[in-house]
């Protein structure tokens, strides 16, 4: 007898809604036996975990600010993974634009530049993201070089580029020696929207983006061929849309977001450029376009739940002295529990069982 | 359903603001970690001087950490929210917290902030910091005496000036014994990385070092030395147990004292901001026993410490000769001025190597 995961025939529509509730409703569940046998109050940890965050401006703030990084990539990391290009490389496209941005406001430092530094900036990161983008791209159309492995081999070229700079000839002069470049002046700064809070401009920008990508996937051909080379790539052929095309294209769009993204960071929440500023927005930016089913809105939930996580992590930490480790195990069954549900909409178990026995039946 | 959920959110706020009462009347502390308290290292011997602090005042304190905090754009977020925790006095120990420390002292005038190892201050913002380079000398003696092949291997975090004078002083120190010493230096460019940390060593053991130092935080280098039966020193804190016939002695990071003084001056209301750079003196740090070295080198070691201690020997007394062969200009009467040392950027005569980034 064999337990084998058998593809369902039809997926119900109802189930694909109900089943990431399904996976928080078990998550819940499962943190609250673990909280018990921690010895903390689960239904204090859970409120510190999930609704804490929620009830002051403070923290809704801060997960807009954690969101936004991780939204922008994961929207142009989804447009790729729908058509079967597999970027995993945004990591290094995110630090290729701070560092390609950063060039325009190390340069302008202390002259009095004007208001057309910022975009300048926005503008030269996104077109570096692009173009960094477009060497796996090209690799994969034009020599089939697997773009899976040179998009993610990019990414340490990306961090070693950046790490040569604020070490080498962009060193803050006063700084002690120390890997960073000088603050940026206000003109090469993300303006803030809140007197004295941190959401920046940049969320705005990250949302805006979201209502492209909604647009562009839901109401136009570009979007429907994207959609169609992913799903039928022999259909596609037939209806004459041509794959390497769009390879192209969307690696060279999720570059330029990656790379909107790693300047609006810096030029934003770290005011400088140093190493380790992407605590690896990256690679998290996967995990949500996939939580997210790589739909737009649904990137944008998964975005603000995964920021909630580390928000309410610190907040749990802090309140009821939860460990950081129990919030890493908290966000890996949570990653467990809504890969699991969504694979029993697409297959069902099935018990199997071998000739061998069907044989000694008949014997 | 809803009205139900309603009511116990609404209870437990309540409960929560009720046990926040009740802890009014006790001074919060926290603190924000650079690794995991189990690093066995920096982070680790910050974890012990907050374990000190509770058990000294732990009747008027109450302290709170976030550990394995990055240096990058989480890092005001985390200081933030102790700060809205209602935290009144925060150590932020590592040097990458120094912007978002500043932003967040400027944005809470009445809460007062203690940075590790910065040189950015602020009415309501402190720095500590250790003058490791003294410990340092002493491991230079010891491994100019314990050395065979005159070659000593050194494995540098990042050219910061805390580490380039830490090279120096160990250099100037090993001269006194062995004028043709050599050191090989690797860049790890990381604190904490035991994979990088390993490579490291054996490289230097390859190249003909006997003795191991380390301006890294794991114990992975001492692991290594002892494989190949070299020596070594440890980092930050004891390491004999990772090599009981391979450890010489160790600089420990010995921040209790500091904690508790700062704790007792915030409890006081005499808390003022300062910038605080101790020595061996001021138990800023100490130096494991020195162990697996014939008496007369134990000896080297002591006296060294103890005329440090004393204040009659400074490792960088002047003329310091510059790798150019030239004289560095004096600016502290008979030693290097602590601004030199805190801004330190050149390699001392007999460093066969260049300073990256010169």
């Amino acid at each position: 007898m064999q337990l084998v995961l058998e593809k369902r025939t039809e997926r119900s529509n109802a189930i694909a809604l109900v089943s990431p509730l399904i996976a928080i409703g078990l998550t819940i569940v499962t943190m609250t036996i673990l909280f018990a046998i921690l010895g903390k109050n689960p239904l204090l940890a859970l409120q510190a975990y999930f609704i804490a965050p929620l009830t002051d401006g403070y923290s809704l703030q801060e997960i807009a600010v954690k969101a936004t990084p991780l939204v922008m990539i994961a929207i142009g990391l989804s447009l790729c993974y729908l058509a079967n290009a597999w970027n995993i490389g945004a990591e290094g496209q995110f630090l290729i634009g701070a560092v390609a941005g950063s060039w325009i406001a190390v340069k302008t430092q202390g002259t009095d530049a004007g208001a057309w530094v910022l975009p300048a900036m926005l503008v030269l990161a996104a077109t570096a993201g692009a173009l960094y983008a477009l060497i796996p791209a090209i690799c994969k159309v034009k020599f089939g070089a697997s773009e899976i492995l040179t998009s993610l081999m990019l990414v340490y070229v990306a961090d070693l580029l950046l790490d040569y700079l604020v070490r080498g000839p962009w060193r803050d002069p006063n700084g002690f020696n120390f890997p960073t470049t000088a603050e940026f002046d206000p003109v090469a700064t993300v303006p803030l929207l809140i007197e004295g809070g941190r959401l920046h401009l940049g969320s705005i920008i990250a949302l805006l983006v979201v209502a492209a990508a909604a647009i562009l996937l839901g109401r136009t051909i570009k979007g429907f061929e994207i959609r169609v080379v992913g799903a039928a790539p022999r259909a596609a052929r037939f209806g004459g849309f041509n794959a390497n095309q769009l390879i192209i294209l969307t690696f060279a769009v999720s570059g330029a977001l990656a790379g909107l993204a790693g300047i609006i960071e810096v030029a934003g929440p770290v005011g400088h450029l140093q190493p380790g500023i992407s605590p690896g927005y990256g690679f998290t930016a996967i995990i949500v376009a996939f939580l997210g089913r790589l739909n737009p809105i649904g990137i944008l939930i998964a975005g603000l739940f995964l920021a909630l996580t580390f928000i309410g992590g610190e907040q749990a930490q802090i309140a009821m002295k939860i460990p950081l480790d129990v919030t890493k195990v908290f966000q890996g069954i949570l990653l467990f529990y809504v890969l699991a549900c969504d694979s029993l909409i697409l297959y069902r178990f099935k018990l199997v069982f071998p000739n061998r026995q069907v044989a000694r039946g008949a014997g | 359903m809803r009205k139900s959920l309603l009511a116990l959110a609404a209870g437990l706020l309540l409960a929560g603001s009720v046990s926040a009462a009740s802890a009014a009347d006790k001074l919060k502390v926290g603190f924000i970690y650079l690794g995991p308290i189990g690093d066995l290292g920096w982070t680790y011997q910050h974890e012990l001087a907050r374990q000190a602090l509770v058990k000294e005042l732990g009747d008027k304190i109450e302290t709170t950490y976030l550990e394995n905090v990055p240096e990058g754009p989480d890092a005001e977020r985390a200081i933030e929210q102790l700060v809205r925790a209602g935290n009144k006095l925060i150590f932020t120990t590592s040097f990458g917290y120094m912007d978002p420390t500043l932003k967040v002292a400027k944005k809470y005038p009445n809460v007062h902030f203690e940075h590790a190892t910065g040189y950015k201050r602020d009415k309501n913002m402190s720095t500590y910091s250790a003058k490791w380079y003294q410990g340092r000398y002493i491991q230079g003696l010891i491994a100019a005496k314990m050395s065979k092949s005159g070659v000593l291997g050194y494995i540098g975090s990042f050219p910061i000036p805390e580490v380039v004078s830490g090279i120096n002083a160990t250099i100037l120190a090993a001269q006194t014994i062995n004028p043709n010493i050599k050191v090989k230096i690797i860049w790890a460019n990381t604190w904490f990385d035991p994979g990088k940390e390993a490579d490291a060593a054996k490289a230097l053991i390859d190249q003909g070092a006997d003795v191991v130092m380390q301006h890294t935080d794991s114990p992975a280098a001492m692991q290594i030395a002892s494989e190949r039966g070299k020596l070594a020193f440890g980092q930050d804190s004891e390491m004999i147990k990772f090599g009981p016939k391979t450890q010489l002695t160790s600089i420990l990071d010995t921040w209790g004292p500091y904690y508790i003084e700062r704790v007792k001056a915030e409890l006081d209301g005499t808390w003022k901001s300062e910038d605080s750079w101790g020595g061996l003196d001021s138990h800023m740090f100490a130096m494991a026993p020195y162990t697996n070295m014939p008496d007369d080198v134990k000896k080297i070691a002591e006296d060294a410490q103890a005329a440090i201690i004393a204040g009659k020997l400074h490792p960088f007394k002047c003329p310091v000769i510059g790798q150019d062969g030239k004289e560095i200009e004096c600016k502290g009467g008979a030693n290097l001025a602590d601004g030199q040392i805190l801004g330190m950027n050149f390699y001392v005569k007999g460093i066969d190597d260049k300073l990256p980034g010169k």
